[in-house]
């Protein structure tokens, strides 16, 4: 009689068991895809501050960024990248990529203060990053071209706030002449 | 890096060590440290060095038979190779961003004859940290 219970007992255990890690599995295997998937294809960011303005708000902007393109240098001048601070290694930005290794890159030096303006060869293995709002942004100007090993991801979509959802153009720079 | 790894050109086996990457959630290095980092000048790259001068840091080089002082740069590090002869490094290519840093070297696992530790050694009368 105790046996029996006894054996009865087991098999319940043992289908529990069976269920509880069957599932555990599941759930690791979830956040394995999503590790894998956030590290090397896609991931999304919240940017905020002034740099970017007016692509992106002051207040926080989400966003989607992949990371295919750096790893097989298909990024080129005009996309918005996410890098890593050449200053504080902790801290990712986001910037528009100006200019890639070799290019001959022009920029205003102090827009606040002075019109003057300087043109910089970028070295090998370097890129040039700068903020849309070049009032207000550090970036290269401040830093100089950072290696290309710093860069993320390039963002190819604006999710929140969802009235400015879609894809970002390639340059943000409006036409002076209209 | 001889004679930290592959003391001997030529050998039957090169080196191979273990890597750690919980650093990179603090990006908190000391001086000695023997790091992997991707090469500034070409990101296909990796180099493994030892980690000399941290922000912050002034370091001595020596610059076309000048002796200089120079400052690291906030977020940056300067890295040396062990075999100073031949060894391209932080004195060619400049201080490099702690952001390139890919992980830190820990122990060497292979050949079964050089298992162990990595000691942390730096040339102390060339850095001088004011904290």
């Amino acid at each position: 009689m105790v046996g029996l219970i006894g054996r009865l007992w087991n098999l319940q255990y043992k289908s529990i068991v069976k269920e509880a890690s069957g599932k555990t599995l599941a759930v690791a295997k979830f956040f394995c895809v999503l590790h894998i998937t956030n590290t090397y294809l896609c991931t999304f960011a919240l940017a905020y501050g002034p740099s970017m303005i007016p692509t992106f708000n002051l207040t926080g902007d989400m966003f989607l960024a992949e990371r295919l393109s750096i790893k097989f240098g298909k990024v080129g001048p005009g996309d918005i990248v996410l890098l890593r601070s050449p200053e504080s290694p902790r801290k990712v930005m986001v910037k528009r990529l100006l200019g890639l290794e070799s290019h001959s890159v022009t920029y205003v030096v102090d827009p606040m203060n002075s019109d003057r303006c300087d043109t910089i060869v970028v070295p090998k293995g370097h890129v040039w990053v700068e903020g849309d709002n070049i009032y207000n942004s550090r970036d290269s100007r401040q830093f100089g071209p950072v290696p290309y090993s710093l860069l993320e991801g390039k963002v190819f979509c604006k999710i929140w706030p969802p009235k400015e959802f879609g894809s970002l153009m390639k340059s943000g720079m409006k036409d002076p002449d209209l | 890096m001889s004679p930290t790894f592959n003391p001997r050109a030529r050998n039957f086996t090169d080196d191979y060590v273990l890597v750690e990457k919980f650093c990179l959630k603090k990006y908190e290095f000391s001086h000695g440290d023997v790091v992997v980092f991707c090469s500034p000048s070409n990101h296909k790259e990796k180099h493994i060095k030892r980690i000399i001068a941290l922000p912050g840091d002034w370091i001595g080089t020596t610059h076309n038979s000048h002796d200089d002082v120079l400052k690291v740069p906030k977020g940056h590090c300067w890295v040396e190779g062990d075999n100073s002869a031949s060894s391209m490094d932080s004195r060619s290519f400049g201080p490099i961003p702690l952001g390139l840093v890919k992980g830190r070297v820990t122990h060497v696992v292979w050949p079964p004859q050089r298992i162990g530790l990595v000691e942390r050694v730096f040339p102390q009368e060339r850095v001088s940290s004011f904290k």
